[in-house]
């Protein structure tokens, strides 16, 4: 037997494609979940059918924000809680890519808050994949915006003093177009989940809840990854029914997971469109100013004089 | 976990079940495959691999079933499955 | 057909309208923003002319997202820009890091205020000239042009977007409250007259094809995202191959690239005016909007028989060392008038050296330089005390 599987291995591993395989081993610790995700978010690329040219993935920074240097697409590693307005910019640039932010809680929460909550009301384009492991992974274990109520955290020794976040209630109140939560034991719902944001337009969030036995457990008494797990899986509850807002996490309650939100409403760039044509189409014809641009443009000799422009000197801050 | 039966009165029919490739360097001996595998084809191995953990070790190779849980669920993309037709 | 559908001809413009018409005639298609005075009426003109020629205009939530975005927008091969004041670069800083970093062309324009912190909304200065080289943490070699008038404000914003494009990175204009909210004549030529330049894409197949590859010019071909070449980048420090690399010798070969790939193009990048430098006995050193509001004093030592010569950067960061250098064993001194406490004058300092006299005639923004205060400074070098 031991003969047979050694030989076995000369075969290449099937997500070979979209993994960069010369970057194998990953960083990540021994029973962190973070490989699961990403296992998780190649099959559900991959069953969503879209073209990986055509994709690109965008991190922040921590243990989730080295996702993007493991996934053979157009990756970008950025800086710490700016994955989402980098994605924004790259989406609406290049509005034929499917852009997806994969970082962590606290990057996207913490530091990174306000840009989440802004693209969900924007309803811009992207999916955001937040892997939350109730912790600062790879700062070593200090307290995140998830870390629940009394956990322990290399700076909540005493216990954290803080409510922390819930994660799909913020997305779902901030106005997200999907919103789910799974776990990184449910492998098949959340690929189907990944799947499903991945042919989704407007803004899509998915939280992810993951093992981190090296810093959380360890502070928290969690025991290892497979403990963890074992744990979500007591846990873990699915209610597609339930008001995201009203399922927070803390230390032992049930993880509600499910696909709360599933909404169409117009993205960021179809009002962008709908807005100029409605304004324009008073003054010209919009099928005619698409293929010339020039006609309304300017007419061009007008000059700028401008009493407009000099009151500007009088305006304040 | 039961997936099929023998149905009765009938040989065993044309199965499909899976081919275990594990790439033992690759794994952090974390055990997910191993506990979450339905058919418990796996085992945790005596030997260690190259960074010092024990990876898994197929002891029930007929038993799997190909559902590809172990694939899915490691997070070192260390185990793979690829299908194989019994006769 | 895009190049075309633009202003042509001369205009009463506003500095800031003028550095949004620049950046549309430099082909900038993206813009990302967070209103400030007194550089919201770049946004303001931008989220006016942009949608009509299928460009981007997005007001973001504050200036690190507007950053963020306009890096994005530049990997998906989007010419963009962002403009803003003092508080928003300060706010900016990591993200040019990341820039600088990752090398995407982008464009950041700092129309100055009267600083620090919140200081002088509606007033001018000059005091973030040291912050727009080494604002963000770490060495790299940066560029900022520094315009004096409309006029200058549109050309420099042009050869701004070429200079990023051409070494791949976010390229600063300098510019202040007074150009920025002056109203001058703008004479905007037909496109045709226009240099403009693009970044290199890679001609190399998708499989041959590594990001941070490099030839004599220091400068990576680029690649954009959606093109099939799957790269990848990270702000950390990383190999040809894109991957993070955290040892020394990726350190020692890539960040003293990111220095050289400027240092070695000085020549081309540094622009300056100057007049009556042979021979001269004092230089004026200066660069926007004080290189204009001090001219009555050179005017006036000219009067007095002092021979004095003028120089004018355009092109403050990568600072003219050479040229300095040289003229300081010529001159009995340079006097810099600036709208500072003293920023560049430093740099003079370090490159005169002990060769000649270095004098500042600091002025601390929100109003401009008494002629006389100059005037002095220039008779003390010429008449040594
Ligand atoms: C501006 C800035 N501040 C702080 C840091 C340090 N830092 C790196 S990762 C991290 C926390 C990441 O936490 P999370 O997003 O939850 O990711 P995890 O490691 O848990 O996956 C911090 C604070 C940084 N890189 N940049
Ligand atoms: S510190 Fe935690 S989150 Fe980071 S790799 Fe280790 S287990 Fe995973
Ligand atoms: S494919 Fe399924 S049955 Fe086969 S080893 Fe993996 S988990 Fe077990
Ligand atoms: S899940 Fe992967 S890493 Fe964990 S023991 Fe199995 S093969 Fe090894
Ligand atoms: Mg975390």
């Amino acid at each position: 037997m031991a003969n047979n599987t050694a030989q076995l291995q000369e075969k290449s591993h099937p997500m070979e494609d979209l993994l960069r395989m010369d970057r194998m081993p990953h960083i990540w610790c021994s029973g962190c979940g973070l490989g699961s995700a990403v296992t998780a978010f190649v099959e559900g690329l991959k069953k969503a059918g879209v073209s990986y040219d055509k994709t690109a993935i965008v991190s922040g920074i921590g243990c989730t924000g080295r996702v993007a240097g493991y996934l053979r697409l157009d990756s970008y590693h950025t800086t710490h809680g700016r994955a989402i307005p980098f994605a924004t910019g790259l989406k609406l640039a290049n509005r034929d890519l499917t852009v997806v932010v994969f970082s962590g809680d606290g990057d996207l929460f913490a530091i990174g808050g306000n840009h989440l909550i802004h693209a969900a009301r924007r309803n811009v384009d992207i999916n955001v994949i937040c892997v939350n492991n109730f912790i600062y992974g790879m700062t070593g274990g200090q307290n995140a915006p998830t870390t629940p109520l009394g956990a322990y955290s290399s700076t909540a020794p005493f216990g954290n003093y803080e409510m922390p976040f819930n994660l799909v209630g913020l997305a779902a109140a901030s106005g997200a177009s999907y919103v789910a939560r799974w776990t990184t034991m449910h492998a098949r719902r959340l690929t189907d989940s990944i799947a499903t944001a991945a042919n989704k337009k407007g803004f899509c969030f998915i939280e992810i809840v993951s093992p981190c036995p090296t810093v959380f457990a360890r502070k928290n008494k969690g025991g290892t990854g497979l403990d963890m797990l074992k744990e979500f899986q007591t846990r873990a509850i699915i209610d597609h029914d339930a008001d995201p807002t009203t399922i927070p996490l803390n230390m032992d309650n049930e993880i509600v997971c499910g696909e709360f939100v599933n909404d169409d409403r117009p993205t960021f760039w179809e009002n962008v469109q709908a807005g100029i044509k409605a304004r324009l189409e008073k003054f010209a014809n919009w099928e005619e100013m698409q293929s010339n641009s020039r006609k309304i443009s300017h007419k061009k000799d007008r000059k700028y004089t401008s009493s407009r422009d000099s009151s500007i000197m009088r305006r304040n801050t | 976990m039961r997936f099929w039966e023998k149905p009765f009165g009938k040989e065993k029919p044309k199965t499909i079940c899976g081919e275990i490739h594990i790439i033992n360097d690759r794994c952090k001996g974390c055990s997910f495959c191993i506990e979450y595998c339905p058919r418990n084809v796996l085992e945790v191995s005596k030997d260690f691999n190259k960074k010092g953990y024990h990876p898994p070790i197929v002891v029930k190779p007929d038993m799997c079933t190909f559902c590809g849980l172990c694939e899915m669920i490691c997070p070192d993309f260390a185990i793979f499955v690829i299908e194989k037709e019994d006769e | 057909m895009f190049k075309k559908s633009r202003l042509i001809g001369e205009y009463f413009m506003q500095g800031d309208i003028a550095c949004a018409e620049g950046a549309l005639a430099a082909g900038c298609r993206f813009f990302g923003g967070y209103p400030i005075t007194p550089a919201s009426e770049i946004a303001e003109r931008m989220a006016m002319r942009l949608p009509l020629l299928r460009g981007v205009f997005i007001q973001y939530e504050d200036e690190i997202a507007s950053i963020a975005g306009i890096l994005g927008a530049s990997w998906a091969g989007a010419k963009s820009m962002t403009a803003t004041s003092g508080p928003g670069i300060s706010l900016m800083t990591e993200n040019i890091g990341l820039g600088m970093m990752m090398e995407a062309p982008c464009v950041v324009v700092n129309v100055q205020r009267g600083s620090p912190s919140t200081g002088l909304p509606t007033s001018w200065g000059q005091s973030d000239m040291m912050q727009a080289r080494w604002g963000s943490h770490g060495d790299y070699g940066s560029i900022s042009l520094v315009p004096n008038s409309p006029q200058e404000f549109f050309d420099l914003t042009i050869t701004a977007f070429n200079f990023s494009e051409k070494y791949r990175l976010p390229v600063f204009i300098m510019a202040d409250a007074l150009v920025g909210h002056m109203t001058e004549k703008v004479v905007i030529p037909p496109v045709e007259e226009l240099e403009i330049i693009d970044r290199k894409y890679t001609n190399k197949k998708p499989e041959d094809y590594l990001p941070y590859d490099y030839g004599k010019n220091l400068i990576p071909d680029f690649a954009k995202a959606g093109d099939g070449y799957r790269y990848h980048t990270t702000g950390l420090t990383h190999d040809k191959r894109g991957y993070p690399n955290m040892t020394f010798e990726c350190q020692n070969e890539l960040v003293p690239r990111l220095v050289n790939k400027i240092k070695n193009h000085v020549d081309d990048i540094s622009l300056t005016e100057e007049y009556d430098i042979e021979g001269a006995d004092v230089i004026v050193i200066s660069y926007g909007i004080t290189s204009r509001t001090i001219l009555p004093a050179i005017t006036m030592a000219k009067k007095k028989g002092i021979k004095i010569g003028y120089l004018r950067l355009k092109t403050v960061w990568p600072f003219p060392e050479e040229k300095i250098r040289k003229l300081s064993k010529k001159v009995a001194g340079f006097v810099v008038p600036e709208m500072n406490l003293g920023q560049i004058s430093l740099e003079v300092e370090r490159c005169a050296h002990n060769d000649s006299i270095v004098k500042l005639v600091p002025h601390p923004g929100g109003g401009i330089h008494k002629f006389e205060d100059v005037l002095h400074a220039i008779e003390e070098v010429a008449y040594g005390k």
